[in-house]
């Protein structure tokens, strides 16, 4: 059968008529542009705090410091695992938060606001009090909180995931109270002295992370690369579980995947910096304005636009307080809330 | 090759039975219309079609039975075009109609230029052209309908079903819509299978009327077998009206008020 789509004057010599911009320029501008900034975040991340400054780092990074002087163990000992630690955490927690509310059609969608963070919370301070090792015993304790918690969620939901996307959001929004209450039950059972190091894990710190932990942070890298390679499917289910269906898409595998992969991550992160909320939503809420709704740009520019947020956050964090610092999750809520309000508040216009 | 073939098909959904042993039949180049009152199991059959819920019975889609198709195999052949669509994360006019190409792509393949100029074409096609760089929240009801027809289009399938394409659209709009479906229909052969509340468009566009009452087929043939006071008094429930209008032009179906005479 012919089709008039394909007949007539040659593609070649029309298709400049179209104005589109090729996606691959595009996603190479984002990548620089936010590239860039992830770059500025992080020297600015190791070069400041309550010593050092700008030539001393760069001294120490290019090796011209004596590597066992005070400048060089801040640095490489102190900083840089802090630093990068910000840039996964804030990296996964955007894209956790892009992927949620696509698959979940509502931009408040986030796997804070879910319930899925503190599940994952529950079951990582279970297992510290049980006094298991960070990895793989409190990691994969604190997957299995948030496979729990969304499972909930999905079953409260079931069903009613295409007529009514509020309900999940609501049943969400309940289960997170309800993790939050039985994470400070868990807590009035522990020692006192371990529950000053789990509040302040809790509320999002990235202080007591060591350069010996960094190779864990590798177990999100898996969950970033599916989530890119499943962009273009995600674009699609935006549309509709049945537009997405009809448009050639295996939904309930895209959507279960997707699910498990971010996840996992989020349990991952939440294992080594605790509760931080409002980066998966003011992220991803700010790059689609300046980017539109094509998810192959957005998992790209919420992973480096997430980590460039949390890394300059962590830094307000340790530098804002006359003494000691605050933890940062109580920075992006401080900065998060009110943006957020304000999107709305814009959007609602 | 019958592009569709449904036999004793049972849809039923909590418990409830949708349809009852429905048969049809459609061959390529039919421009179908499904009609009846709410609740009758248009839209039902339409997704059953589609593969898009599960039913009992056969279905074929070009010889072959649905449950031998993947979904992207399934979308090359056939295309659905929504009511609306969702609007809550808008897409540009552009993006939407390039993602007709979804079914003939990999999974890390881009859209190439054969895909960018397939995609101009059908919004050429639909009058869109002009819109590309638009996102769909900023667009009228009858222009969002365009370019969800021309994503479809852009799919090059061999059968486009339709939920209610004219619905909420003004005169000229649902006018402007059919004359598309019916221009695809003659210049390339594609089937339309279409649900319509409308009963005077679908007697001025559908060659070929399906009348569903509930869940069963009522009546299958041309508008003027199928446009009868009987019938459609019988279906509907209420008085009705059926004239020609000039002559030998499409029949004029009213509800007669229910308060009057």
């Amino acid at each position: 059968m012919s089709n008039f789509l394909s007949s007539g004057d040659s593609p070649q010599s029309t298709a400049g008529r179209l104005q589109y911009q090729p996606l691959p320029r595009r996603l190479l501008l984002v990548c620089l542009g936010l590239g860039a900034l992830l770059a500025a975040a992080f020297w600015l991340g190791l070069s400041q705090g309550s010593s050092g400054d700008f030539r001393e780092t760069w001294s120490v990074l290019s090796g011209a410091a004596a590597p066992d002087s005070v400048a060089a163990a801040i640095i490489w000992q102190i900083r840089l695992p802090r630093v990068v630690l910000a840039a996964v955490v804030g990296a996964t927690l955007a894209l956790g938060g892009l992927v949620f509310q696509a698959l979940l059609r509502n931009p408040l969608a986030e796997p804070y606001i879910l319930g899925i963070s503190g599940g994952s919370a529950i079951g990582a301070i279970l297992a510290m009090l049980l006094g298991m090792s960070p990895f793989p015993g409190v990691t994969f304790s604190a997957f299995g909180g948030s496979m729990l918690t969304l499972l909930l969620l999905l079953g409260l939901a079931a069903g009613r995931l295409t007529s009514n996307r509020d309900y999940l959001l609501l049943g969400g929004v309940m289960l997170n109270a309800f993790c939050g209450a039985v994470i400070m039950f868990l807590i009035s059972l522990g020692m006192s002295s371990e529950v000053r190091h789990i509040l302040f894990w809790l509320m999002g710190d990235l202080s007591m992370f060591t350069t010996a932990q960094l190779p864990l942070l590798l177990a999100v890298v898996p969950s970033f690369i599916l989530i890119f390679i499943l962009a273009r499917p995600l674009n699609l289910l935006l549309l509709g579980r049945e537009s997405a269906a009809a448009l050639g898409v295996n939904v309930r595998l895209v959507t279960n995947l997707l699910l498990v992969a971010t996840s996992f991550m989020v349990s991952v992160v939440v294992c080594h910096a605790g509760l931080i909320g409002f980066v998966g939503l003011v992220i991803p809420h700010i790059l689609r304005l300046l980017l539109g709704v094509e998810h192959r740009l957005l998992v790209p520019a919420s992973l480096l636009g997430g980590a460039s947020y949390l890394i300059l956050c962590d830094l307000l964090a340790r530098t804002l307080p006359l003494s000691g610092e605050l933890p940062v999750g109580i920075v992006t809520a401080l900065i998060g809330a009110p943006l957020f309000i304000l999107l709305l508040w814009r959007a609602g216009r | 090759m019958t592009v569709l073939a449904v036999r004793g098909l049972n849809l039923f959904y909590d418990g409830r039975q949708i349809l009852h042993q429905v048969d049809l039949t459609v061959e390529p180049g039919e421009f179908l219309v499904i009609i009846g009152p709410n609740g009758t199991g248009k839209t039902s059959l339409l997704k059953a079609a589609a593969g898009l819920v599960k039913a009992e019975g056969e279905i074929e889609i070009l010889g072959k039975p649905l449950s031998g198709y993947g979904r992207r195999e399934l979308a090359q052949q056939l295309a659905v075009v929504p009511q609306q669509p969702p609007l809550d994360f808008p897409f540009t006019v552009a993006e939407t109609v390039l993602m007709g190409r979804a079914p003939y792509l990999g999974l890390l393949e881009l859209e190439k230029v054969r895909d960018l100029e397939l995609a101009r074409r059908a919004m050429e096609f639909t009058g869109i052209d002009h819109l590309a760089e638009r996102r769909l929240d900023e667009l009228s009801g009858g222009e969002r309908q365009r370019v969800l027809i021309a994503r479809a289009v852009c799919q090059e399938p061999r059968l486009i079903l339709l939920d209610e394409p004219t619905a909420s659209l003004d005169p000229a709009h649902q006018v402007k819509i059919m004359d598309l479906m019916e221009k695809l229909r003659r210049e390339s052969g594609v089937t339309v299978i279409m649900v319509s509340h409308d009963l005077n468009l679908a007697a001025m566009y559908g060659r070929r009327l399906l009348l569903l009452t509930g869940g069963r087929v009522g009546a299958d043939g041309s508008p003027a077998e199928v446009l009868t006071v009987s019938r459609l008094e019988a279906s509907y429930g209420c008085r009705m009206v059926v004239e020609q209008g000039d002559g030998s032009g499409p029949l004029r179906v009213f509800p007669r008020p229910g308060l009057r005479g």
